[in-house]
C-alpha cells in the first residue's frame, strides 16, 4: 500500500525536515517498517554548481575504487565525504553512504543538446548495472535523497533530516512486496533532477520499461517506480514536454474523452497518445514527481490509490491521506481531492 | 510393377437403421464418397476428405467417420505418412502439394505461456463496470511530438500525424484471395470486418465488385503477380499491403489453377479466362531492401500518401533484421506471418518445414525494433497460427499491435481444416469457385458468424486485461512481465524475453 506525501514551498523558503518526518510516521499504517526515504531540494547551496551524487557502497574498497575513477574520467570531484548518519536502535546499517559533489566535463560528451547531464546519467546508469557493491541513489544538483530499510522516523534520525533545510520535500513510507528490505528499493528514486515517490503497482511496467530501454535507460533497481523518474527525464527533459503534458502523456485520457474534444485539442491529444503510447501507465497508483522547478502529483486513469491535496498560501501538499497534511500544516486552508488523472501542479515562483 | 493401393485413410460408415434415407449426404458430399444404387446409398471412403459436411447435414446423426481404419506396422521415423509420401511419389515424380498449415507436430509456444492476474497488490479492472480501451492504431508514430504553447495555453501543434488505421479491436482479417476463396466467402468477411470496425484482406486478386461497398474496411493487397492491380484498385483499399512472402511457404510464389479462373475471377485479377495465375518466387522489380522502400514509395506516391502501406514477410529466420529494414523506409506496418499460417495450396515439404513460429518471430521483431529505439515507430502485425483470444493477447503481449486470422475465420464460416482447398471443390463453399458450392454460403449468415468470432475474442481480451490491472491496450502490447513460460527451453525464454513460470 505506502504512504506517500510531498511538499512545496512556491516562494522557495526552506522547511527543514522535522515536519515531514511526523507527517510521514503518522501514516505507519500504510508501511511496514522496511523502507522510508526523504528528499529535499535546495539542500546544497555551497555547490549549487554540482551534481550530488549519493552513493550506497558495501565497502569503500572496490566499489569506492571503480566509483571514484569513472567519475574522475568524466570530470572533476569538487568535494567527497561520507554522508552524516546516527546510529537507530531499529536500523540495521546495511550500507555506507557516500556523496560527491562532481562537476562533469562537457567536452566529453557528444550527440546532446546537454552534455553534463548525459554524462551524469551515463555514470548513474553505468555504476548501477556494472558495479558491484555500488549503488548511486541521488544524482541531481543542489538536492539530495536519503532513504534506509526501517520506519520513517528511523530513516529520518539516522540522516538526521532536520539538519537539512529545502524548499521541496517528498517522502515515502513503504510497504515492500517486490524487493523487500533493500535500501535501494525504498523511493524516493531519483535520477538527475526527478526524484519520484510512488503508492501503488505498475502492471504496464513491462511495456513502460521495455520503452524507456530503448531510449538508454537501464532499469537496474527491480521495482516499478524507478521507471517514472525514467519517463520522466526522456519525456519531460529530452522531449522538452512541460509537466501537465507529460502527466498526460503517462495518464492519458480515455479514447472517449479525446473524441468529445474540439477538433484542435482532439488531434493534438491522439498525436500524443499515439507518440507516447508505450509510456501510458496502467495500474494503481499515486505518483508525486519533484523537479527543482516544482513537483507534479497524478494518480492512475480510474484512481485506484488515494491522493489528498491542501493548500495553505505559497505552500502546496500532495499525500495519501488528509490526516498527514493536517500533522504538517495544523493551518492548511483548502483540501480537495483531485479527479482521477488529474494532474496537480506546484510552480515555484521565480 | 504396380505399388498397389493405401490403405483409406478416413472410413465412412452409415448406421443403416438410423438412416432415412433424406439423400442429404448424397447431395453435399462434393467429392463423391456417396453415390445411390439400387435405392442404396453406397459409400467410397477412399474420396473421403473429413470435411465432415455430410456429418453436420444429417438429420439423424447416422454417419461417422473413422481416421486411419487400417493400422501400419508402427514405426516411430517410418511414420505413416512418411511411407505413403514415399508411395505417392514413387507413382508421380511430382513436389507433393497441401492445403491449410504446417501439419507437422512441433511444440506449440502459445500453449507454453501463461498470462497473468491481479490478486491483492493491485485490483483486477472489471470491463463492465469500468472502461476498456481496445482501440488501436496501425500505421507509422512520430518519435516525438513537437508544439508551441502561447500564453493563453493554446497549443499550435507541430507534428503532423501520417495517416493511421483505426482499429476497434486488435484483430483483423488477413489477405485471403478472391479466386484462393469464394466470393460468397470473401463477402461474409468483408461484412464481418465492417460491422466489426476492423479490417480485412482482399489478397492478390483484385477486388470484386461486391466488395465495393466495404472498402473502408478492406487492406488491398499487392503480390508478385501484380493480380487485379490498376490505381483504381489502390484507391479503393483503407490501406495497402505489399505481400512479400507467406508464413506456409516462404520463399516461393504462387499458383492459382486455371480451373479456379472463372469469369468473374479473370475479370478481377485481369487476366484471360480459365489461365493459371502464377506469381512468382520474388518481386521482379525487388531484389534488394531499397527496391522495397521504393515500391513503398511509389505506393505512397500513387495513393498521393494518404494510405498506410504494410509489408508482409514470411517468418524467416533473419526476420528481425528484415523487418528493422522495412521499418527504417516509408511502411507503416511490418506483417510477420508464422510458419503455423495457412494456404490454398502449398509444396508440403515448404508448408511442413520451412520457417519459424510467429510466436518467436514477433518476439525477435520487437525486441530488435526496441533495440534500435524505433519499437513505436511503425506497427508490427502478427499473424500465423493464432486460433483463440489466449493466443491474441499473448501475441500482443511479445509485442504485435495487432493480429490477422485466416483459417480461424474460415472455420466460422464452416470450414473444417480437412486440408483440401487446393482441389476446387471445398463442399463448404468456400475454397472454390463452383457456383453451386459458392451458393452454399449466405453472406448475411456467414457474416454474423465471422463478426460473433471477433467479438467473442474481443470480449475476452477485455476480460484478460481487466484480471491483468490493464485498461488499455498500449499497456499489453510487449509487457513481457505480464507472461511466463512453461516448460520452455532456456534459449527460447532468451528469444521471448520471458521469464519461467514462478520467477
Amino acid at each position: 500500500m505506502c504512504g506517500i506525501i510531498g511538499v512545496i514551498d512556491r516562494n522557495m523558503s526552506l522547511m527543514d525536515g522535522s515536519s515531514i518526518r511526523e507527517a510521514l510516521s503518522l501514516m505507519d499504517e500504510r508501511g511496514s517498517g522496511e523502507g522510508a526515504g526523504y528528499v529535499a531540494y535546495g539542500i546544497y547551496p555551497d555547490h549549487a554548481d554540482c551534481y550530488a551524487i549519493h552513493v550506497f557502497f558495501d565497502n569503500l574498497v572496490e566499489p569506492k575504487s571503480s566509483v571514484d575513477e569513472i567519475l574522475q574520467d568524466w570530470g572533476h570531484i569538487v568535494h567527497q565525504e561520507e554522508i552524516p548518519t546516527y546510529e537507530q536502535p531499529g536500523l540495521k546499517k546495511e550500507h555506507i553512504s557516500w556523496r560527491y559533489f562532481f562537476k562533469p566535463d562537457a567536452e566529453l560528451m557528444v550527440g546532446t543538446s546537454n552534455p553534463k547531464d548525459e554524462i551524469v546519467k551515463y555514470v548513474v546508469m553505468r555504476v548501477n548495472s556494472e558495479i558491484e557493491g555500488a549503488l548511486i541513489f541521488s544524482s541531481g544538483i543542489n538536492l539530495g535523497v536519503f532513504k534506509a530499510s526501517g520506519w520513517p522516523e528511523d530513516v529520518a534520525n539516522y540522516f538526521r533530516i532536520e539538519d537539512y533545510k529545502g524548499y521541496i520535500w517528498l517522502a515515502h513510507n513503504r510497504y515492500p512486496t517486490n524487493t523487500s528490505g533493500w535500501w535501494g528499493g525504498a523511493h524516493p528514486f531519483n535520477l538527475l533532477d526527478w526524484s519520484v515517490v510512488h503508492n501503488g503497482e505498475i502492471t504496464s511496467y513491462g511495456t513502460n520499461r521495455r520503452y524507456v530501454e530503448s531510449h538508454g535507460y537501464n532499469c537496474t533497481m527491480f521495482t516499478d517506480t524507478e521507471v517514472v523518474a525514467y519517463l520522466f527525464d526522456l519525456l519531460g527533459r529530452e522531449h522538452g514536454l512541460p509537466e501537465d503534458i507529460v502527466v498526460e502523456a503517462l495518464a492519458a485520457r480515455f479514447w472517449d474523452e479525446i473524441d468529445e474534444m474540439p477538433e484542435k485539442q482532439e488531434k493534438f491529444m491522439r498525436t500524443l497518445r499515439l507518440t507516447y503510447g508505450p509510456a501510458l501507465m496502467n495500474g494503481p497508483f499515486a505518483i508525486v514527481v519533484a523537479t527543482n522547478k516544482g513537483i507534479v502529483g497524478f494518480t492512475d486513469r480510474i484512481k485506484l490509490r488515494p491522493m489528498v491535496v491542501g493548500e495553505n498560501g505559497s505552500r502546496l501538499y500532495i499525500s495519501s491521506e488528509e490526516a498527514a497534511i493536517r500533522v504538517m500544516d495544523p493551518d492548511v486552508e483548502s483540501i480537495y481531492m483531485p479527479r482521477a488523472g488529474e494532474p496537480v501542479i506546484g510552480r515555484v515562483i521565480e | 510393377m504396380s505399388l498397389g493401393s493405401v490403405p483409406l485413410k478416413y472410413k465412412i460408415s452409415i448406421d443403416r437403421d438410423q438412416c432415412m434415407k433424406c439423400m442429404r449426404c448424397v447431395d453435399n458430399c462434393s467429392y463423391g464418397v456417396y453415390r445411390i444404387e439400387d435405392d442404396k446409398i453406397i459409400i467410397d471412403s477412399r474420396k473421403c476428405t473429413a470435411c465432415h459436411r455430410c456429418i453436420s447435414m444429417c438429420p439423424r446423426d447416422a454417419i461417422t467417420l473413422q481416421e486411419r481404419p487400417v493400422d501400419y506396422r508402427s514405426h516411430p521415423l517410418w511414420t505413416v505418412e512418411a511411407r505413403e509420401d514415399v508411395i505417392n511419389q514413387a507413382r508421380t515424380g511430382k513436389i507433393i502439394l497441401a492445403g491449410m498449415g504446417n501439419a507437422v507436430d512441433y511444440p506449440i509456444i502459445f500453449d507454453r505461456l501463461v498470462l497473468d492476474a491481479c490478486q491483492v497488490t493491485n485490483p483486477s479492472i472489471d470491463p463492465l463496470r469500468e472502461p476498456m480501451e481496445l482501440r488501436t492504431y496501425l500505421g507509422k508514430k512520430p518519435s516525438k511530438i513537437e508544439f508551441t504553447r502561447d500564453d493563453k495555453g493554446d497549443i499550435d501543434l507541430k507534428t503532423e500525424l501520417t495517416p493511421n488505421l483505426k482499429l476497434d479491436t486488435p484483430l483483423m482479417i488477413g489477405h485471403m484471395s478472391y479466386g484462393a476463396i469464394s466470393l460468397n466467402a470473401q463477402l461474409s468477411i468483408a461484412k464481418a470486418a465492417k460491422k466489426s470496425g476492423t479490417f480485412m484482406g482482399t489478397g492478390e486478386g483484385g477486388m470484386h465488385e461486391a466488395i465495393y461497398p466495404y472498402q473502408d474496411h478492406s487492406i488491398v493487397q499487392i503480390a508478385s503477380g501484380r493480380f487485379g492491380v490498376n490505381i483504381d484498385y489502390l484507391e479503393r483499399g483503407a490501406a495497402i499491403e505489399i505481400k512479400v512472402g507467406q508464413g506456409a511457404k516462404p520463399g516461393i510464389g504462387g499458383h492459382l489453377p486455371g480451373e479456379k479462373v472463372c469469369t468473374d475471377v479473370s475479370c478481377t485479377r485481369m487476366i484471360p479466362l480459365g489461365s493459371d495465375a502464377i506469381s512468382p518466387a520474388p518481386h521482379h522489380d525487388i531484389y534488394s531492401i531499397e527496391d522495397l522502400a521504393q515500391l513503398v514509395r511509389s505506393l505512397k506516391e500513387a495513393t498521393e500518401w494518404k494510405k498506410p502501406v504494410f509489408v508482409k514477410i514470411a517468418a524467416v529466420h533473419n526476420v528481425a533484421a528484415i523487418a528493422a529494414g522495412i521499418a527504417r523506409s516509408d511502411a507503416d506496418a511490418v506483417v510477420i506471418d508464422g510458419f503455423k499460417g495457412g494456404t490454398g495450396a502449398a509444396p508440403k515439404v515448404f508448408r511442413d518445414s520451412v520457417g519459424m513460429p510467429i510466436e518467436a518471430a514477433v518476439a525477435a521483431v520487437d525486441q530488435k525494433l526496441n533495440d534500435q529505439g524505433i519499437r513505436n515507430e511503425v506497427s508490427v502485425i502478427a499473424s500465423g497460427g493464432i486460433r483463440n483470444s489466449g493466443d491474441l493477447a499473448k501475441s500482443i503481449a511479445l509485442g504485435a499491435d495487432a493480429v490477422y486470422i485466416g483459417t480461424a475465420s474460415l472455420i466460422a464460416l464452416g470450414c473444417r481444416v480437412c486440408g483440401n482447398c487446393y482441389r476446387g471443390l471445398c463442399p463448404w463453399g468456400i475454397a472454390t469457385q463452383r457456383e453451386d458450392l459458392v451458393d452454399r454460403i449466405d453472406p448475411e449468415v456467414g457474416s454474423e458468424h465471422v463478426a460473433n468470432l471477433i467479438q467473442g475474442w474481443t470480449l475476452e481480451l477485455s476480460e484478460l486485461m481487466g484480471a491483468a490491472g490493464l485498461n488499455s491496450i498500449e499497456s499489453l502490447r510487449g509487457n513481457r512481465s505480464r507472461l511466463r513460460s512453461y516448460m520452455l527451453d532456456e534459449g527460447l525464454m532468451d528469444v521471448l524475453q520471458v521469464d519461467s513460470v514462478g520467477a
